[in-house]
C-alpha cells in the first residue's frame, strides 16, 4: 500500500535535516505503529507524506499504490485514498462542519469521477456515522473544530475518516488529549473501519492505544528513522522500559 | 487661503448652471440651505483629513466620469422575496417598471411627489438629519445631495410592514450622473426592511434619512452593483430612538470607486445600532471606502460595526470608523472590527479605527487586522480532498461570515452569501 524508501526531509526556510534516510512499508490491510521519544520526527512524516509546505525533500520516494505522493499536491493525494488525522486539528471559524465534511465527501467523489452524494444521501450517513462516534447534532452545526474540546477534535477527525473511506490512514498521536473512554470511542471508530482493503499507521507516544488497535507490526523511530521494527511485543517493551533502553541498543 | 480659494473655485465650477429642482417652498428653502452649507464647507478634496485614503476627484468633478456598461449575465437580486417594487433609471424613475406605490403599515411616495406637497412630513427630515451629521465632520458631498437630489423614494412606516420595500437603481446611460435621497420614518412599534439593488448611474449619490422612533425597527440591506466602472458616494444618516433597531448591511462588489458613509446617532435608552458590510475588489481600480461615525447619546446602547474586505491585484480598502460615547450615555456597548483579507501582495487596506469615550460604565472595543489567507487551514482543507481553489474561497467566504451574520433575515443573507461565492469563482 505505502512504500517509502531513503526518505530524506529538510525545513524549507532553515538548515534544518529532520527526516534522515527513513524505509517504511506498509502492506495493504495492516496496521502499522510507529513509535518514538518526541521530536523524532513522526509528524513531520505525516505530514510530508500528505504533502504539506515547508518541508523539501532531499532524498528517496513515498509511493502509495505504486503513484509517487511527493509529486503530488495534498487534495490529489486524498483523492487517491491517503488521510492524516491531525495531531492538532484545525480550527476554522465561519465553516460549519457540515458544509466542510460535505465538501470534502463531493470533493473526492468528483476527483475519482464518481458521482456526488445528493444532500439527503450525505446527511442519512453522516447522521450514523456521528452517532457511533458520540458527536452530536450541535457539533456537526458548529464551525469546524471550534470551541471543541480536546477529545472532541479527535473524534471529528474520526468522523471525516469514516466519511471520506480512505484506503490509507495516518494517525498522528490521535490518543493525545484523551481520557480513556474518548480513547475507546476513538479506537472502536478505527477498529470499525479495519479491512482487507485499507491500511492504517497509527502514531503515537504510547503503548495504550495500541491495547485498543491492535497493531500487525510495530516501528520504533528516532533522529528522522526507523530504528527497530518488529510486533506488537515492541509495544510492551517501550511501555515497560521506555525508550532508552531500545535506542541504546540500535545506535 | 490657497486651499480655500482652490475648494470654492471647485464647489463653484460643480454648482455652476445647476439649477435647483422644483418643489414646494418649504423644500426649496431647505436646498437653499443645503447649498449654503455647502458653500461654507466647500467640496471635500484630498487634502482633507476625512478624505486622506480617498480621493474625492471623481465624485466631485463637474461632469461625471464615463462609466462602461456592464451586464452582469444575471438574475436580479431578491427576485424570490415578496416585494414592493420601485426602480430607477439612471436616477430617473420608471413608473411602468415600478410596483404601485402602496402597502399594508406603509405611507410611500415619489421624493419629488413629497416635495412638491405644501405639507408633508417630510419637512421634518429632509436635510434635517443631514445636518445634525454634519457636526463634528463635515461631510459636504451629503450637503450637494440634499440641494440637488432629483428624486428618490419616503416611507413612513406606520405598522409592521409584511413586504420589504425594493429600490432597484439601474444603470443604463455612459455619462449618466444621478443623485437620489431616501427619508425613512418608522413610527413607534413600526418595523420596514428596505432592499437597495444595483449601481444606479455612471455616477451615482444616495442620501438616506432615517428617524426610528422608540421601539421601531429598520432593517437595510443594500448590493452595490457590479459595474466595473461606477463611482458612488452614498450617505446614511439615521436618529435611533429608545429600545429601538438599525440595522445596516452592504455589499459591494466591483467598483472604481465607493465611499460609504454611515451617521448613526442613539438617542434614546436600550437601542440597537448595527452597521455592517463586505466587499470584493479585484485590481488596482478598485477602491471602496466605509466611513462610519456612530454616537451614543443615551444609556445601554449597542452599537455594532463589522466590516470585512476581499481584496485582490492592487485593490484598495478603506475604513474610518468612530464610536463617540458622550458623557451620559453609560452602560454603552460598542463594537468595531474591520478586517481585510489580502489575496496577493499588492492589495492594501487602509483603517482607522476610533474610540472617544466621555462616560465612564462603558464597554468599547474594536480591531482592525489584515492578513492573507490562513495556511494552516488551507492545507487542513486540501488534506481532505478539496480542490485548492475551493478551499480559498470557502475560507475567504468564513471570512465574510460574521458581517453576513448581520443580516437578520436568513435567506437575504444566503443570497448575497451566494452572489459572493459566484464572484470568488469568477475571480479565483
Ligand atoms: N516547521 C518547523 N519549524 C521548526 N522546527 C520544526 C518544524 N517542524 C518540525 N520541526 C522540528 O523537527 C523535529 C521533529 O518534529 P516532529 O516531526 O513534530 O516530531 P514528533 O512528531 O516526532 O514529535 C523537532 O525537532 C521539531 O522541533
Ligand atoms: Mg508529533
Amino acid at each position: 500500500m505505502l512504500e517509502i524508501k531513503g526518505l530524506k526531509v529538510k525545513l524549507e526556510d532553515e538548515d534544518k535535516q529532520i527526516l534522515k534516510g527513513l524505509d517504511l512499508t506498509v502492506e495493504t490491510g495492516k496496521v502499522h505503529a510507529i513509535m518514538g521519544p518526541n521530536g523524532s520526527g513522526k509528524s513531520t512524516l505525516s505530514y510530508v507524506l500528505s504533502g504539506k509546505d515547508g518541508y523539501e525533500v532531499t532524498g528517496g520516494s513515498a509511493q502509495l499504490e505504486g503513484d509517487d505522493l511527493l509529486d503530488m499536491e495534498p487534495e490529489e493525494r486524498a483523492a487517491l485514498g491517503l488521510f492524516l488525522a491531525f495531531q492538532y486539528p484545525v480550527e476554522i471559524p465561519g465553516v460549519g462542519n457540515m458544509t466542510f465534511l460535505r465538501t470534502a465527501v463531493n470533493a473526492q467523489r468528483k476527483a475519482r469521477g464518481e458521482e456526488e452524494l445528493s444532500a439527503g444521501e450525505f446527511l442519512k450517513e453522516v447522521r450514523a456515522k456521528a452517532k457511533d462516534l458520540k458527536i452530536d447534532a450541535d457539533m456537526l452545526k458548529r464551525p469546524v473544530n471550534v470551541g471543541f474540546s480536546g477529545g472532541e477534535k479527535k473524534r471529528n477527525e474520526i468522523l471525516q475518516m469514516a466519511m471520506l473511506t480512505p484506503k490509507m490512514c495516518i494517525l498522528d498521536e490521535t490518543d493525545s488529549g484523551l481520557d480513556v473512554d474518548a480513547m475507546k470511542l476513538v479506537a472502536e471508530g478505527v477498529n470499525a473501519l479495519r479491512s482487507e482493503g485499507r491500511s492504517f499507521l497509527v502514531i503515537t507516544h504510547y503503548q495504550r492505544l495500541l491495547d485498543h488497535i491492535k497493531p500487525d507490526v510495530v516501528h520504533i523511530m528516532a533522529d528522522g528513522k526507523i530504528v527497530k521494527t518488529g510486533g506488537p511485543e515492541l509495544a510492551l517493551e517501550v511501555e515497560n522500559n521506555g525508550y532508552a533502553d531500545i535506542l541504546a541498543e540500535v545506535s | 487661503m490657497a486651499i480655500a480659494k482652490l475648494k470654492s473655485d471647485a464647489t463653484e465650477a460643480r454648482l455652476a448652471g445647476v439649477t435647483l429642482p422644483d418643489g414646494a417652498a418649504w423644500a426649496q428653502a431647505a436646498r437653499k440651505d443645503a447649498l449654503a452649507r455647502l458653500r461654507a464647507m466647500g467640496l471635500p478634496s484630498k487634502r482633507d483629513e476625512y478624505w486622506k485614503y480617498t480621493d474625492p476627484s471623481d465624485l466631485t468633478a463637474v461632469a461625471a466620469p464615463k462609466a462602461a456598461l456592464f451586464d452582469a449575465q444575471e438574475a436580479p437580486l431578491f427576485g424570490d422575496t415578496d416585494r414592493l417594487n420601485i426602480v430607477f433609471v439612471d436616477g430617473v424613475f420608471d413608473a411602468d417598471a415600478s410596483d404601485v406605490l402602496a402597502g399594508e403599515g406603509l405611507e410611500i411616495m415619489r421624493l419629488s411627489d413629497a416635495l412638491a406637497a405644501d405639507i408633508h412630513w417630510a419637512k421634518d427630515l429632509y436635510g434635517v438629519l443631514e445636518t445634525r451629521g454634519q457636526t463634528p465632520v463635515e461631510r459636504p458631498l451629503a450637503a450637494l445631495n440634499t440641494a440637488l437630489a432629483t428624486d428618490g423614494v419616503v416611507i413612513h412606516a406606520t405598522g409592521k410592514v409584511s413586504k420589504p420595500v425594493h429600490i432597484s437603481y439601474l444603470h443604463a446611460d455612459e455619462t449618466s450622473d444621478a443623485i437620489l435621497h431616501n427619508l425613512v420614518k418608522v413610527d413607534a412599534g413600526a418595523e420596514v426592511t428596505l432592499l437597495e439593488t444595483g449601481s444606479g448611474a455612471a455616477r451615482f449619490s444616495s442620501c438616506l434619512e432615517a428617524d426610528i422612533a422608540d421601539t421601531g425597527a429598520f432593517h437595510h440591506v443594500r448590493a452595490q452593483g457590479r459595474d466595473h466602472e461606477r463611482r458612488t458616494v452614498t450617505h446614511c444618516f439615521a436618529r435611533v430612538g429608545a429600545k429601538s433597531t438599525f440595522k445596516s448591511f452592504t455589499m459591494t462588489v466591483n467598483g472604481v470607486m465607493t465611499r460609504n458613509e454611515c451617521v448613526l446617532e442613539i438617542i434614546g435608552d436600550d437601542a440597537i445600532a448595527h452597521v455592517a458590510g463586505v466587499c470584493v475588489g479585484d485590481g488596482k481600480d478598485f477602491h471602496h471606502d466605509d466611513t462610519v461615525f456612530i454616537t451614543h447619546d443615551a444609556l445601554n446602547g449597542e452599537s455594532r460595526q463589522v466590516f470585512k474586505k476581499v481584496l485582490r491585484n492592487g485593490a484598495t480598502g478603506v475604513f474610518q470608523g468612530k464610536i463617540l460615547v458622550k458623557a451620559d450615555a453609560q452602560k454603552t456597548d460598542g463594537y468595531q472590527i474591520s478586517q481585510s483579507l489580502l489575496l496577493d501582495d499588492d492589495a492594501q487596506f487602509l483603517a482607522k479605527p476610533e474610540l472617544e469615550i466621555y462616560a465612564d460604565d462603558v464597554a468599547c472595543s474594536h480591531g482592525s487586522t489584515s492578513g492573507a489567507i490562513d495556511e494552516t487551514a488551507l492545507f487542513y482543507l486540501r488534506s481532505r480532498g478539496v480542490p485548492i481553489n475551493v478551499a480559498r474561497n470557502l475560507l475567504t467566504l468564513s471570512f465574510m461570515a460574521e458581517a453576513l451574520d448581520e443580516i437578520d433575515d436568513p435567506a437575504l443573507a444566503e443570497e448575497l452569501r451566494d452572489r459572493l461565492e459566484g464572484w470568488l469563482a469568477r475571480h479565483g
